[in-house]
């Protein structure tokens, strides 16, 4: 059985120790930063791509955002994606009812011209807006089942077995086939793209989508820091001889 | 007048601590409108749970009850089963945690009703027909004042960001049960094993998390910082580093991507503290960074800090935590 996968990223900004904001507080200041997608979408990129390189068939990165976030999926494919999907938009902020709705209509769309996407994966939660969401509302919208937080996948013939990690354990799911499912960090390691793999991406042909926006009625008036509550760090001393201050430490918390 | 539907968890026979610090939060926010606090939970609710719904003030809890809800159910069910409860009440708003499962379960919510889904608010209050609220982005480095425009306000409430507070005065807790017409196609997605790690402490509600990262060196480094948290009642956690070098296991990660924890005390070893980490440890009651590098970002953001090397101070502290054990 071979697999034809789609993958869905989205390019933030990588941050430092500190985030700084714009002037008006609605954006980060990204003069001086870098970008990238989540630890968890980098790893539904990576597990495309062996799960295509284990049982065959194709793969596809999408992604909704400005022209520059073929960045992003120029990385996908040089770590081994077959294709890339830009839904281009202007520079502002798409919520998860507009992201979603515009990434339902793509995936219908690269659908109708070929082949139906066995499984669709999203990262479990963007790195910056984190509305942990996007990927259950797709899944809604064409009618397929969906679940989060996978730290593994097991296809076999028509379903596939998940896997998650829960408060005291783990639990396995099973679902048929084409299925959504949320990554989680952990399910593999990513690669480091190889040097062929970057000039292949270089040459790749990206397919453009244009998307329409729909409200999603949420109406973003400010970014802020959360209030500072640490003010100055105690010393319990150097090395092992700090251990007696540490251990007082303990007792004072409770634990001894 | 309309009411809050709070979805509830239980831990054993109790109330979540999740679900307690969401009902508490939910509840300021049923207060300003001057709405019911109504809690759901999946399955028969036991006493000692219905003690804690009532003192946060819940007027009614409703019991979902269905075969197809018992043990295997996945969240769409769950889902599918609150979104039928919500349109019987005509509730006005629908509030969950933001830990994975409940967040989960809210994302299918608002994915059948097409509402839309504020995740991991830490404040909310009725505004303009609407409501105000500030969520929770890059993990908590940031926060986010937004305008909310709905029929339905659909929340998750920011793990560790409300204490949980018992109501003024309680509720009646009413039982209800409440038997869905589930669909037979919610049956396709289902739990088919579930196992337990078996022993051990878990890593989000230990009381001491000893945490290791790029100073540890490898796995076997984190042999003394086992010992230590087993002497303590803890678990270990590690950060990104640790186990992109496959010395622990992704599910000891503590961090934006890995587990949020908020234990009386944090212990990071070795961790110079980058923000995908610091968002992980940050709602800890006390952190105690030991780290060779006085400028590392978590010894300047820490509590308490041990300037030196981890190898040194860790066997140390291990016999000294001994000898006061003997000695008292």
């Amino acid at each position: 059985m071979t697999l034809n996968i789609l993958v869905a990223v989205k390019r933030v900004p990588a941050p430092g120790a500190k985030i700084v904001l714009t002037e008006d507080a609605q954006r980060i200041d990204t003069k001086h930063l870098g970008f990238t997608v989540s630890p968890h979408e980098e790893c539904a990129v990576e597990e495309a791509v062996q799960l295509v390189g284990k049982h065959g068939g194709s793969s596809t990165v999408i992604t909704l955002g400005p022209p520059v976030a073929e960045e992003q999926l120029r990385t996908a494919i040089s770590m081994g994606i077959d294709h890339g999907v830009l839904i281009e938009t202007d520079e502002q902020e798409w919520d998860a009812l507009a992201t979603a709705a515009a990434l339902t209509d793509a995936i219908q769309t690269l659908e109708a011209d070929g082949d139906r996407f066995d499984l669709i994966l999203f990262g479990n939660e963007s790195a910056d807006a984190g509305n942990y969401q996007v990927g259950i509302r797709v899944a809604h919208a064409l009618d397929r089942p969906v679940v989060s937080g996978i730290k593994a996948i097991e296809p076999t013939d028509a379903r596939a077995t998940m896997k998650r990690a829960v408060a005291d354990g783990f639990e396995v799911l099973d679902l048929p086939l084409p299925a959504v499912a949320a990554i989680k960090e952990g399910i593999n390691l990513p690669r480091y793209p190889a040097m062929r793999g970057r000039l292949l991406a270089k040459k790749a042909q990206i397919r453009r989508l244009t998307p329409q926006r729909r409200d999603g009625g949420m109406r973003r008036v400010r970014l802020h820091h959360p209030p500072q509550q640490q003010a100055q760090t105690q010393m319990l001393g150097t090395g092992a001889d700090a251990a007696p201050a540490v251990a007082a430490l303990f007792e004072e918390v409770g634990l001894l | 007048m309309s009411l809050i539907l709070t979805l509830s968890e239980l831990d054993g026979d109790t109330l979540a601590r999740s679900s307690r610090e969401t009902l508490t939060f939910a509840r300021s926010l049923a207060d300003a409108h001057g709405w019911d606090l109504h809690a759901v939970a999946v399955g028969e609710i036991p006493d000692t749970a219905m003690a804690d719904l009532r003192a946060q003030g819940v007027a009614v809890a409703h019991a979902l009850l269905h075969d197809q809800l018992d043990g295997d159910a996945a969240p769409a069910a769950i889902a599918a089963a609150i979104t039928e409860l919500h349109d019987r009440l005509g509730a006005g708003a629908l509030v969950g945690s933001g830990t994975d499962h409940a967040a989960e379960v809210m994302a299918h919510v608002a994915a059948r009703t097409d509402l839309p889904l504020a995740s991991n608010c830490t404040e909310v209050a009725p505004a303009d027909g609407g409501w105000d609220l500030t969520r929770v982005r890059w993990g908590g480095v940031l926060l986010e004042d937004v305008h909310l425009e709905a029929d339905v306000a659909l929340l998750t409430a920011a793990p560790h960001q409300t204490a949980a507070a018992d109501a003024v005065s309680p509720g009646a807790a009413e039982l209800h049960s409440f038997k869905p017409e589930l669909d037979e196609s919610l049956h396709i997605t289902r739990v088919v094993e579930r196992a337990s790690r078996g022993g051990g402490i878990s890593l989000a509600t230990a009381p001491v998390v000893i945490s290791g990262g790029r100073g540890v060196g490898s796995a076997e480094g984190f042999g003394i910082l086992e010992e230590l948290a087993e002497l303590l009642g803890g678990a270990v956690g590690c950060s990104r580093v640790a186990t992109n070098n496959g010395w622990r296991s992704h599910n000891d990660q503590v961090g934006q991507t890995g587990t949020r924890v908020a234990p009386d005390l944090y212990v990071a070893c070795g961790i110079s503290g980058a923000t995908q980490h610091w968002v992980g440890c940050m709602s800890a009651k006390k952190i105690l960074a030991i780290n060779t590098d006085p400028e590392a970002p978590m010894v300047t953001r820490a509590h308490y800090a041990v300037i030196g090397d981890l190898h040194e101070l860790l066997p140390a502290l291990v016999t000294e935590v001994k000898n006061r054990r003997g000695v008292g």
